[in-house]
Parts: C-alpha cells; structure tokens; sequence
C-alpha cells in the first residue's frame, strides 16, 4: 500500500476521528510523524467558561446602556440581578428561568445549540409554577422583615410558610 | 435498614466495584460514570440558599432517602456522611474514591454525601445543585449505570419536587447543567497515545463533537497516570440516552485508537516500551521515596504492560487499587496517621513495595 501523502511505501495506518467517525490514513513514517504532530494554531483551542459565553453573548448587538438595565434587573422571588449571575455563572432559584427566560435564550444556544429540553419529564409534578416559588419568596421577605426589625410582619409570614410547609410533608410522605 | 456508619480505616483497606477491572473493556475503560444534577422546587440554588435553607434541604433529603432505603429501594447498605464535619484529610480520601467531587470537599456549610456499601452510588446534598446523584461501574457499562440512576431518581422524585419546567427541563444553578441535567461519563487509560502523540488531536476531534475530556479527579485537573474522562458537554435538547448514547458510540472508536497506538509501539519499538514498563516496575519495586506524581506515571506504563503481557506477575485489579491507595489521604488511613508530604513519600514507596514483591520491607534489608 502507498502512502496517501506522497508515493512511498505506507508503513503506518491510523484511524483518525472525523467529526467522531473513524477516518482511515495509510502513511509513511515521514508523513505520519507530520500528521501525528501536534500542530501549533489549534493548540490554544479549549472550552469556553462559562464567563467567556456569557461576554461573548453581551458583546452581541447590545449597547452598554441596554447591558446596565439589564443587569440591573432583579428576580422578584429570590432577589438575584442578572450582574450577579454574570459574575458568578449561577442563577438564584428556578424562577431565574422563568423571569430571565429571554435573556437566558441566546446563553443557551451558546452552550447547548438548542433551547428547549427533550427528554426525561417528572411524573409527579403536579404544582403550577407560581405554587413552586411561594416558599422561596415567603422565606426570603421573612428574613428581609427579620433584618429590618419589623417582627410583627415576619412572624405572619412565618405562620404562612409553616402552613404551607405542612401541607407539603402530608403530600410527600 | 438505617444507616450504616461510615469507617474510613475499613473502607481504605478494600476497592470499589468500579476499581475491579471486571467490566467490559476493562484493560481500557476504567469506569462508567453518569450523574444527575436536581434541585428542589420549594428552595433558592446554592448560591443564594442562608444556612437555614441548605440546613433545612439537607434535613428533607436525608429523611426520604431513608424512608426509600427503610422500604427496600437501595440493594445493600446505605452509609450517609456529614461531610461539613468531617476533617480535611477525610474529605480528601472521599475524593480521592471518587465518591464527592473536591468542589464539594472544599465547600463550607451544611452539606452531606449518601453512597452505597459497594460504592457504585453516591448521592451529594448541597453540592452545586441540592442533590448529584452519581452511579459508577466498572468497565464500559453506561447501559445498566443509566437504568440504575434512572430507576434511583424516580424514587427520589416520588418523595420531593424538584425544580422543573417545560420549556428548559430540569432547573439547575448553572445553566450549563440545564435539561436533562445528566453527565455521562467515561474514564480511559491512555497511555500508548500519549506516548505517541495522537492524544492532543483526539481530544480536539472530541470538543468538535461537543463532548470534554478531562483528567482524573475532574474538572481542570491534569490528566494523571494518562487517565481521562470523556464526557457530554450539553445537556439540552437532546434526551438522556441520545446524550448517553452519544458517548457511548465513540468510547470503541477510542479503544480502537488506543489500541492501534499500542500495536504500532509494539511492532515498531518493542524494545523501547519492554524497556519503558520494565523500568517502570523495577522502580517502583524498589523506591524508597516516591512522590504520587512521579507514581502514576510509573504505574501508568505498568498497567499498560500487564495488559499488553509485557509484564506476568501482576493482576489489572492490583494496579488499579495502587492507583487510589497510593493517593495522599488513602495512605494516612491506611497507616492510621497524619503525614507530612516527605512522610508520604517513604510510606507510599514501602506501601508499593509490599504490593508488587509480595514481601514487607525491613529496615537495613532492602
Ligand atoms: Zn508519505
Ligand atoms: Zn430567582
């Protein structure tokens, strides 16, 4: 067998992955030991973090002014802005989703190429997505009432969130 | 059945299933890893979670889990650890198991880890997201590792809500995680194409498929005794067994490739790689001080050796568990003390010797 470079004898074959798929090469040892060579230029590649995706898809069509508002922008359950997920790479609570949902969407086709989820689905997932947050919120407005010494205010919520609390233990058990 | 207690000094004595060598492909594919990141509805993530909330997660998800492992749901014994109290060293050793991630032996605050006797599963409470669940298998086996999990997580999601939508699927504090919310996993050793070069091209041909690679112990870490991890780098928009799937098809293409490499350094260079093993052996049956760095590389050409029957008189299964065992805190359990770095070096030397000669080293006798 010939080389597939140039024309002398192939001494080497090699399956090479090709968008995953196996590729076979015959060559010979001078052409090989090019081909097997690391080369310089792709070397650098490597996985974007999550900050690179994330400033890559802020650098896209949006003006510092549209990017402050933004940021600014606040979850109403947990209380997270979207600079603080920009800074961190982690959302506050699952309503992120829900209130960043379009600014999450380019994020997503960033990182995944799609935007909507296939695949495994709950089967007990009765409670609507306002139900879901109840507690999150109600537990932070008591801390939030806590620190600003308005009692009265935090132990009524705090009789709220136990009664929803105890329904849910009867539910789970 | 409760809870078991967890023991460090015995677990350190023995190996996990996934460290058997036994499962298919095994001289190539170490293990078969997937892993489940969930939340659950009723609470912020991590990040934005007061100690109260991670206290109050921890409390609800070590009470179901032990009501399923009360009914039957867990084959063998359950041992659940408080990791937020355990010493440093401790933690280590449960990384070094592959049992918790390091993020979440260096975390602060309440956090837990449930794992099964033969320590094919791991459960993580307050990791990055409130639950990881983790199946770990020997050899190439992602088949039986996702019904498992998946059987393991409708229990789990019987008993709790977890935070989930239509549109983006399971909710997770990092949207890389998003979806599914799966990784799936599968550790190689790869010794001849790193010898001969071709690792740096295989990878690149991986991150075009959208699948990462990584060392050992996870993210970021150096791939060590040429051990990597192959793993789906999305989790959205595709089902869990596409994603599995998707490893799954390219792990024998590897294998293939590795074992080409390993073909041609035997048909062109046998003498060189009878060498490169044989030395690899006689140091490390001989060191008296070795550091872990300098130990999984030599172990590395062993173990290649041995499958390649360069070398006769050691198992796959001994090399794999000298792997984990010769780890900075496995050898203080095994020891049952605290060493320093020089210390470590000393013990791990003597600890490999006994292991490949077959006989305890004396003093004034080696
Ligand atoms: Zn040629
Ligand atoms: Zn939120």
């Amino acid at each position: 067998m010939k080389c597939q470079k140039c024309d002398k004898p192939a001494t080497f074959h090699i399956t090479d992955l090709v968008d995953g798929k196996p590729n076979e090469l015959h060559l010979c040892e001078e052409c090989a030991h090019k081909f097997l060579a690391p080369s310089a230029d792709d070397a650098s590649q490597v996985v974007p973090s999550m900050g690179a995706l994330l400033a890559q898809h802020l650098a896209v069509g949006e003006t510092a002014e549209e990017l402050a508002r933004l940021d600014q922008r606040s979850c109403p359950v947990c209380g997270v802005t979207f600079l603080e997920f920009r800074k961190q790479g982690r959302l506050g609570c699952p309503h992120d989703y829900v209130c960043f949902a379009e600014d999450l969407e380019p994020l997503l086709v960033n990182i995944h190429g799609e935007t909507r989820h296939v695949g495994k689905v709950p089967k007990f997932c009765a409670r609507g997505a306002e139900e879901q947050t109840q507690l999150i919120r109600l537990r932070r407005e008591m801390k939030e009432a806590v620190a600003a010494e308005e009692y009265e205010q935090a132990s009524k919520l705090r009789d709220e969130i136990r009664k929803i609390e105890q329904t849910r233990d009867k539910a789970n058990k | 059945m409760d809870f078991s207690n967890l023991n460090l000094q015995e677990l350190a004595q023995t190996s996990g299933e996934w460290l058997r060598g036994s499962g298919p492909e095994s001289d190539i594919v170490i293990s078969s890893r997937i892993r489940l990141a969930r939340n659950l509805a009723d609470f912020p993530f991590i990040s934005r979670a007061t100690d109260t909330d991670r206290a109050e997660i921890g409390k609800i998800l070590r009470g179901r889990i032990e009501t399923l492992h009360q009914q039957g749901k867990f084959t063998g014994q359950l041992i659940y650890v408080d990791v937020s109290e355990l010493e440093a060293v401790d933690r280590q050793f449960l990384v070094e198991r592959q049992l918790i991630s390091r993020e979440h032996a260096d975390a602060e605050g309440a956090r837990a880890v449930v794992i099964d006797q033969r320590e094919q599963m791991s459960v993580m409470i307050n990791e990055e997201d409130h639950l990881r669940i983790q199946v770990l298998k020997s050899g190439l086996d992602l088949g039986s590792a996702w019904e498992q999990i998946n059987e393991l997580d409708d229990h789990i999601e019987a008993r709790v809500t977890y935070a989930y939508n239509d549109r983006f699927g399971y909710l997770t504090a990092c949207p890389t995680n998003v979806g599914t919310g799966v990784r799936v996993s599968v550790m190689l050793h790869l010794p001849a194409l790193v010898i001969t070069q071709q690792i740096d091209k295989v990878f690149r041909s991986l991150q075009k498929i959208n699948l990462a690679v990584r060392g050992l112990y996870g993210e970021g870490s150096q791939a060590q005794g040429d051990f990597y991890q192959v793993s789906n780098q999305i989790t959205l928009g595709q089902s869990e067994e596409e994603l599995t799937k998707k490893v799954a098809d390219v792990v024998p293409v590897l294998i293939d490739y590795e074992r080409q490499a390993r073909d041609f350094l035997i048909r062109e260079s046998q003498e060189t790689l009878h060498d490169r093993v044989s030395r690899a052996y006689g140091i490390l049956r001989t060191a008296q001080t070795i550091s872990s760095e300098e130990t999984m590389h030599l172990l590395s050409s062993l173990r290649m050796g041995v499958n390649l029957g360069l070398i006769r008189d050691v198992a796959i299964p001994t090399v794999n568990k000298l792997f984990v065992h010769t780890q900075p805190a496995h050898l203080q359990k095994l020891t049952g003390m605290e060493l320093d770095s020089s210390d470590r070096n000393i013990e791990r030397a003597t600890y490999l010797r006994r292991h490949l000669s077959g006989e305890a080293p004396k003093a004034g006798q080696n």
